[in-house]
């Protein structure tokens, strides 16, 4: 009884000074960001600290969706050949004013040159500037894509390309292709201050960077000058929060508006709180089970068919990603555009199995291996677990499958020598282009880049892919993706399972909020009723 | 007595040593690569990964880096962190104020409740109270940090409403870091004072409790049967027999007396304290060194992973020596 009382008044007291503003959204995110500058970082947590709060880029994708609209830039051109793109930038636009910098001119030409420069040339004076490791610029390529690049006037900028490519346009949408300010670095660089870019931010975006407390806060305001309208909300702030369920137990008590991630298991009732409110989407992902074309008795179109039919996905979808996945059918996921949802699915059917194992000749079925991921991945959360269960399946058509796994270095280097028969893998999407997901998994370059696991080079799938990745009119573009679909579909060189969903728990109160299909957290136009 | 504490002294360079070697090489037994964590999957360019861990000394000889490692640690230079590239030792300093403020309140805590509670049990001996106290106290020592902390949070935050869930001041406040004690620190801050103080106090209540829960039972339990054994002393019937008032016998002239192997407890305590902290700092996000060693084990943050265990290791191990001194200096016999 003691220890009630003494705590029941100093509780009672203390929790009377515990109450939130009406104007500051606490998001509780789950992981410290490494820096706050997305050229530099590949990692969601920093991506949502500084892409989508500080930053903007000279396109954007459009709010909630994947598709490509005038950010920075309020209109760009094409040159005929594909190969020249101008940008006419937007004027009036301000840098942020923070403790540590306040800007004296408006958003220019100069600043786009700055910030692809960084990335693109190595004696750039800020090239090497915290590690100088552009991950993103070089794993798109746009390093080798872009052949000049030139000021035509403060408000005009032109890229040249060494080839026509229209996913350039959706690259620089993304987070990596942020604009900083080249008079902030200039004063960095004359207080011999370089390192601080990456750490104290600047940048045209709906907030502006307040302060960072490490691994506990990070502070935001709203940018009074910014081009699309200042925030409905005064304050941002990210409260570290590594645990789920803690992050959950914030949510019922109003310590955070919003959070990430929420724990599989909470979904159902969170779901049945009145004070809470669920968000979900497909992720921009897919796990699939490849087979090695190259091998046999993969070769054959009939045993690929055969094993389609074998595995009961749907019993993976409950078993493995607990219901938080929708049945894959294609290899794009439902939220990119040119999505085929006319491509009729291989139903389960052991009976059709065995009989197109028997017409390929192995009517007793044959021995082969299954490499199961060795990581967790919201595309497949348990490899192992989901290669057993395709194991059970494959044994009831008479296929006889051994389990290997290796680390996941090993894992990666085998699977791209091709040394694997049927492997498991996935993608999460950086763009939301279709190329992202087709070009790099399926096509024939990706073959000899070892991204097509399946070893599948199919003549009239890869003409399309490569036709439509030189083109940019977005329509003709879709046919030529939806028409590959079908193809994949036809020849199937992968069984593709699963897309798994994102979630997102709130409070009632939170207006505006919409899931971005790639993954981020967006909040410029999210408000407190 | 000066031969006595340098022989201590000597006896810490092996343990230390010993530390040294497992902090390295247990990080490098646990799968994962951190040159993969850091490239990520796309970036997996055989070239880039080679030129990735050369860079970062990985593809030396297993004892060419301990060496270097430990050659470093001996200039003072725990390495840099591969994520954040500062200082080790930076990263440690700014992070362990907020660790030694929750230790120093869970302390605070097991010792204001586990010696009471430890004479009370001792002078009502296999009463209903010793019975209902001790079971308590087993039950606190074997509880899993993570799921008492979960149960606290969901009583004293969720049902009742009393305190915040987790972090170490509202998000109002901004506080200016002076000495890195909230507690202390808040008084200054700008628009806090002592709404500010009161704030970072609600937030230290329950993870306090929380990692202050089995330190509370060992004392609660070592200070009975320390009592148990003092009271039974001819002095303390001699001192009864005398006619003294029984409160005056218990707190002047036995406790004084048990309190000495108590206060060894202590000492040895303070590493509970530590591993206690892993924990409770990740369910209630409290920004010490706790949550740090654990986000650097997800990164693979090698240079983090062996400079921090070396740190938290060196900081236990000094503890334990101050103690074994003062106990040398205590107690004389001891000495040889």
């Amino acid at each position: 009884m003691k220890l009630w009382q003494i705590l029941f008044p100093l509780c009672f007291i203390l929790s009377l000074v515990s109450s939130s503003h009406a104007s500051t959204f606490v998001y509780c995110s789950e992981g410290s960001p490494t820096a706050f500058n997305p050229q530099i970082t590949t990692d969601g947590t920093s991506n949502n600290a500084a892409g989508h709060t500080i930053y903007n880029r000279l396109v954007e994708f459009k709010y909630g969706a994947t598709e490509v609209v005038p950010g920075l830039a309020e209109s760009w051109t094409v040159s005929p050949d594909g190969k020249t793109y101008t940008f006419k930038l937007r004027k009036g636009v301000k840098f942020g004013t923070t403790k540590y910098f306040t800007p004296t001119r408006e958003f220019n030409a100069d600043d786009v040159i700055f910030s692809i420069d960084r990335q693109r040339d190595t004696s750039h004076p800020y090239h090497s500037v915290n590690g100088g490791n552009y991950e993103f610029f070089k794993a798109m390529e746009v390093d080798t894509l872009i052949s000049t690049l030139k000021k035509i006037d403060n408000y005009t900028v032109e890229f040249k390309l060494n080839k026509p490519e229209s996913p350039f346009i959706t690259n620089m949408a993304m987070s990596f292709m942020s604009i900083l300010s080249k008079e902030y670095a200039d004063q960095l660089l004359k207080e011999n201050k370089k390192e601080n870019i990456d750490n104290f931010p600047v940048g045209t975006g709906p907030f502006v960077f307040r302060s960072y407390e490490k691994d506990t806060l990070v502070r935001f305001e709203a940018n009074p000058t910014y081009w699309q309208g200042t925030p409905k909300i005064d304050k941002l702030v990210f409260a570290i929060t590594p645990d789920a369920n803690v992050r959950y137990q914030k949510l019922k008590t109003g310590e955070c508006h919003l959070i990430i991630e929420p724990a599989p298991a909470d979904i159902n009732a969170m779901k049945q709180d009145s004070k809470l409110k669920v968000m979900e989407s497909a992720g921009l992902n897919v796990g699939y089970l490849a087979f090695n074309v190259k091998k046999k008795p993969f070769d054959n179109l009939d045993v690929r068919r055969a094993i389609y039919h074998a595995l009961n996905r749907t019993s993976y979808i409950n078993a493995i990603y607990m219901g938080n996945a929708i049945l894959a059918k294609n290899p794009l996921p439902p939220t990119i555009w040119s999505y085929n949802d006319k491509t009729e699915d291989y139903p389960f059917n052991i009976e059709k199995a065995k009989a197109l194992l028997a017409k390929a000749g192995h009517p007793n079925g044959f021995a082969a291996e299954l490499w199961t991921l060795p990581v967790t991945r919201p595309y497949n959360p348990n490899g192992k677990k989901m290669g057993e269960m395709m194991q059970a399946d494959l044994a009831k058509i008479g296929i006889k499958v051994t389990l290997v796994s290796y680390d996941w270095p090993t894992y990666l280097a085998k699977s791209r020598n091709g040394e694997h028969q049927m492997i498991q893998l996935g993608w999460t999407g950086d763009n939301g282009d279709p190329d992202n997901f087709l070009n790099v998994l399926l096509g024939c370059s990706g073959m000899k880049a070892g991204s097509n696991v399946a070893q599948w080079c199919q003549k009239d799938f890869n003409q399309k892919i490569v036709k439509a990745k030189s083109i940019s009119n977005q329509e003709a573009r879709t046919k030529l993706y939806k028409e590959a679909q079908e193809i994949f579909h036809d020849r199937a060189p992968w069984v593709p399972v699963a897309h798994a969903m994102i979630y997102r728990a709130m409070s009632a109160k939170v207006q505006g909020y919409k899931i971005d299909p790639l993954g981020g957290d967006i909040f410029r136009e999210v408000y407190i009723e | 007595m000066l031969k006595a504490v340098l022989k201590k002294i000597l006896n810490l360079i092996p343990t230390l040593l010993g530390v040294s070697l497992l902090a390295f090489l247990l990080i490098r037994l646990v799968p994962g690569d951190p040159v993969m964590l850091l490239l990520g999957e796309r970036g997996a360019d055989p070239q880039m990964y080679t030129e990735m861990k050369r860079n970062m000394g990985l593809d030396r000889p297993m004892y060419e880096q301990y060496f270097t490692f430990l050659g470093n640690i001996f200039q003072g230079d725990f390495g840099h962190s591969i994520v954040s590239k500062r200082a080790v030792l930076t990263e440690f300093f700014d992070r362990f104020p907020a660790t030694l403020e929750l230790g120093i309140m869970a302390m605070t805590f097991a010792i204001t409740l586990g010696i009471p509670f430890g004479i009370i049990a001792a002078i009502k001996r296999n009463s209903f109270f010793d019975f209902t106290l001790m079971g308590a106290g087993l039950v606190g020592y074997s509880m899993p940090i993570f799921w008492w902390g979960l149960m606290l949070i969901i009583v004293f935050s969720v049902k009742l409403g009393w305190t915040p869930v987790s972090g170490r001041i509202d998000v109002l406040y901004e506080v200016d870091k002076v000495t890195g004690l909230l507690l202390i620190d808040s008084w200054w801050s700008e628009d806090g004072g002592f709404a500010a103080f009161k704030s970072a106090l609600s937030h230290l209540i329950l993870p306090a409790l929380a990692m202050g829960t089995i330190p509370l039972a060992v004392v609660a339990r070592m200070t009975r049967s320390s009592m148990l054994e003092v009271l039974g002393e001819d002095y303390i019937r001699t001192a009864r027999a005398k006619g003294l008032p029984y409160a005056r016998v218990v707190i002047v002239h036995a406790l004084r007396n048990a309190l000495v192997p108590i206060i060894t407890i202590l000492g040895l305590l303070f590493g509970s304290i530590i591993t206690g902290a892993i924990l409770t700092e990740m369910i209630f996000s409290w920004p010490g060194i706790g949550k740090w060693i654990v986000f650097s084990i997800n990164a693979r943050d090698y240079p983090v992973i062996q400079g921090g265990v070396m740190m938290i290791a060196s900081l236990v191990i000094l503890t334990n020596a101050i103690v074994d001194i003062l106990y040398l200096w205590a107690n004389p016999r001891m000495r040889h």
